[in-house]
């Protein structure tokens, strides 16, 4: 008990359950805005793994790091833009496009990269972000290492929270977004465009999504590996749920989730020939599907998720 | 002005048409990314044509490599047919396997007549409990089983490994994390000499049709397409949603597990962690591909199955790489989605004078 307490004030634990969360945080907003408007957007996996090798394979080839910031999002919103024209205009299947979306984006990633890198046993590194030191407030105690060490991705990151945040609340937009995800009749008769909207929300949260793919690529590691994003994208699905669909709980719920992430990483180096290291890697989705379980009961679905919409049929 | 119009009920020729016309599609636009990766198209393809049939042990390659396919490709197709997400194939096929080395490899020691059927029988279950537990949790908690399956199959792989440093390693194994082999009376019998096509493929085949006949004329079937077609009014009429839901997610997760049944117990004799390179997603497409109907599966398995199996023999001809084919695999759902969109809708230029649009099928 003791050691969990060490561990939980340290200022080193809490820097890595906010970089460990940094992916989730974009990864769940974009989800979280594909969904406010009536779209479930299951590509997300895919889209994390385009993010991550179209970014880090930009900054490769010396477009430098914000080009592989915006390369990505780029990527992103793209196959944003093929479920979003699949699921709205033609309104088919939201799961099966989806995965579709997931499939596509990952196999062209892997695909590209063995095309461009055919015979590398390890993938060339690029020079990724680093900490933002910010003179005078990381010499905070606590603070300072925790919040004001971290990369320029984490602080857009959080920034996104707010914007995300103030786009729903204190926008028109934000409200049209909302109620198209809830009502799309009424939008329609504020002569609005259903589908306009919603395939606006589509290619944004898209793009966000790979975003979270960049931060793996071009901050937490500094190159692309096989596998790397590892079901982030489905226990982004998860935390949408658990986060009632608000940016701020979104937040919290990356956090919560980074926290434990980090705290099984550390409670392994402690107690590992205790238990085997499997039962701690597995942590995390057994946590996601937890919450899952007991969000469920009070989750409160924007009314017009999965229904597609199409124009004088009520 | 476009507008759409739904057809009428499409007929036999588009139902069967667009499938196959999606397929070929997805195949012709494998042609980009070939020539992205500077390779000669023409000569592409041809060396994938000879991959899968120019030779008896191609051909036995293709259907080695269709067997899970046609297994976890039902498992899609009965899940959906009911509107349950199972996307958990890929960790149901590693249960399954889980299940077969731990009876058949020395836990028993019994005749084959007893070894086999054991083997299958288990493995079907584990897989089954596999699906039946996160279907539980939605129809108890409303636990999205999609999200749930997903992360599931995360969890299934893990287990595995760790199973494989431990009570299923291998004391001959130098060390490798890999399981103890089956006994040689626990393997499912060879169809061909030295070939590696097995009698998994009969035992999918058989099951294909089963499912076909089931899903067409018994009550059983008629339950499970009415919980698919719409569960409120299914329930009005007294079927009980519920507990057909759990006798679909039982048989989806069974036939998953059969997959891993086969891969171990027909092919490669005992269980590594990367015994399934994508056996459970894939499924889905080939469900899609077949528009969800049993028999359907059959044939999109032997076409997946010879995507894979030519563009691995052109990937080693000609150096691209490999994940071409699961590219056109994905682009082979997309082509379908969208095709059963033009099935089932007309686009008509003009104005939208007519009562009603489009309805969601």
């Amino acid at each position: 008990m003791g050691e969990i307490l060490q561990i939980l004030l340290a200022d080193s634990f809490w820097a890595a359950s906010l970089r460990i969360a940094t992916p989730l945080i974009f990864g769940v907003l974009g989800a979280l805005l594909c969904e406010k408007s009536g779209v479930l957007n299951l590509g997300i996996e895919g889209i994390f793994v385009a993010g991550a090798m179209a970014g880090w394979m930009a900054a490769w080839l010396g477009l430098g790091l914000w080009g592989g910031v915006l390369v990505a999002a780029v990527a992103g919103a793209l196959f944003g833009l093929i479920h979003a024209i699949l699921t709205v205009p033609l309104g088919l299947s939201q799961h099966v496009s989806g995965l579709g979306v997931t499939l596509f984006a990952t196999s062209a990633s892997y695909f590209a990269y063995r095309t461009a890198l055919p015979d590398v046993a390890s993938p060339p590194r690029i020079e990724p972000f680093r900490p933002l030191d910010i003179p005078l407030l990381s010499d905070l105690p606590f603070l300072g290492p925790v919040l004001f060490q971290q990369t320029a991705l984490t602080w857009l990151a959080l920034a996104m929270v707010a914007l995300v945040w103030y786009v729903l609340e204190r926008t028109p937009l934000g409200v049209a977004i909302k109620a198209v995800g809830d009502n799309p009749d009424s939008v329609d008769a504020q002569g609005l465009s259903v589908h306009g909207l919603r395939i606006g929300a589509v290619v944004a949260g898209s793009a966000l999504m790979a975003l979270g793919g960049a931060f793996l690529t071009m901050s937490a590691f500094d190159a692309f590996f096989f596998g790397m994003v590892n079901g982030r994208g489905w226990i982004c699905i998860a935390l949408v749920i658990f986060a009632s669909w608000r940016p701020g709980k979104a937040l919290v719920g990356a956090l919560l989730f980074g926290a434990f992430d980090a705290l099984q990483v550390r409670l392994q180096t402690e107690a590992g020939a205790l238990v085997p290291g499997q039962v701690f890697l597995m942590a995390p989705y057994v946590l996601s599907i937890l919450a899952l379980v007991i969000a469920a009961r009070r989750a409160e679905y924007p009314r017009a998720l999965l229904k597609p919409w199409f124009k004088g049929q009520r | 002005m476009i507008r759409i119009e739904p057809r009428e009920a499409p007929g036999r020729a588009l139902r069967l048409g667009v499938p196959v016309l999606s397929a070929l599609v997805a195949l012709a636009l494998a042609a980009i990314p070939l020539a992205l990766a500077g390779a000669p198209v023409g000569r592409a393809y041809a060396e994938m044509a000879r991959g899968v049939f120019g030779s008896l042990f191609a051909i036995s390659e293709m259907l080695t490599r269709a067997t899970p396919l046609i297994f976890t490709g039902l498992a899609a197709a009965l899940a959906f047919r009911a509107r349950l997400w199972n996307i958990g194939a890929e960790g149901q096929l590693y249960l399954g396997a889980m299940a077969a080395v731990a009876v058949g490899a020395g836990a028993i020691d019994a005749p084959a007549i007893v070894l086999v059927p054991l083997i299958v029988l288990l493995g079907a279950a584990a897989g089954a409990a596999g699906m039946v537990l996160p279907t539980m949790l939605k129809t108890r908690f409303g636990a999205d089983e999609v999200v749930t399956t997903l992360l599931l199959n995360f969890i299934i792989l893990i287990f595995v490994q760790m199973m494989l440093e431990g009570p299923l390693k291998d004391p001959m194994g130098l060390g490798w994390p890999q399981s103890p082999p089956i006994l040689d009376q626990g393997m499912l019998p060879q169809l061909l000499p030295r070939m590696r096509v097995h009698s998994g493929l009969i035992l999918a085949l058989v099951l294909a049709g089963i499912a076909q006949f089931m899903l067409a004329r018994s009550v059983w079937g008629f339950r499970l397409r009415a919980v698919g077609e719409n569960a409120a009014a299914a329930r009005l009429a007294g079927i009980g949603v519920g507990r057909t839901m759990l006798g679909v997610a039982a048989l989806s997760g069974a036939l998953a597990g059969l997959a891993g049944v086969g891969e171990v117990a027909g092919l490669k004799g005992y269980l590594t962690a990367d015994l399934s390179p994508g056996f459970g997603y894939t499924g889905i497409v080939v469900a899609m591909l077949a528009g969800l109907s049993p028999v359907g599966v059959v044939v999109s398995a032997l076409f997946i199955a010879s995507v894979f199996v030519g563009a691995d023999s052109m990937s080693r001809a000609m150096g691209v790489s490999s994940y071409l084919a699961d590219l056109v695999v994905s682009m082979s759902l997309l082509c379908v989605l969208i095709g059963g969109f033009f099935a089932r809708f007309r686009l008509r230029l003009g104005r939208n004078t007519g009562p009603g649009g489009a309805r969601h099928g």
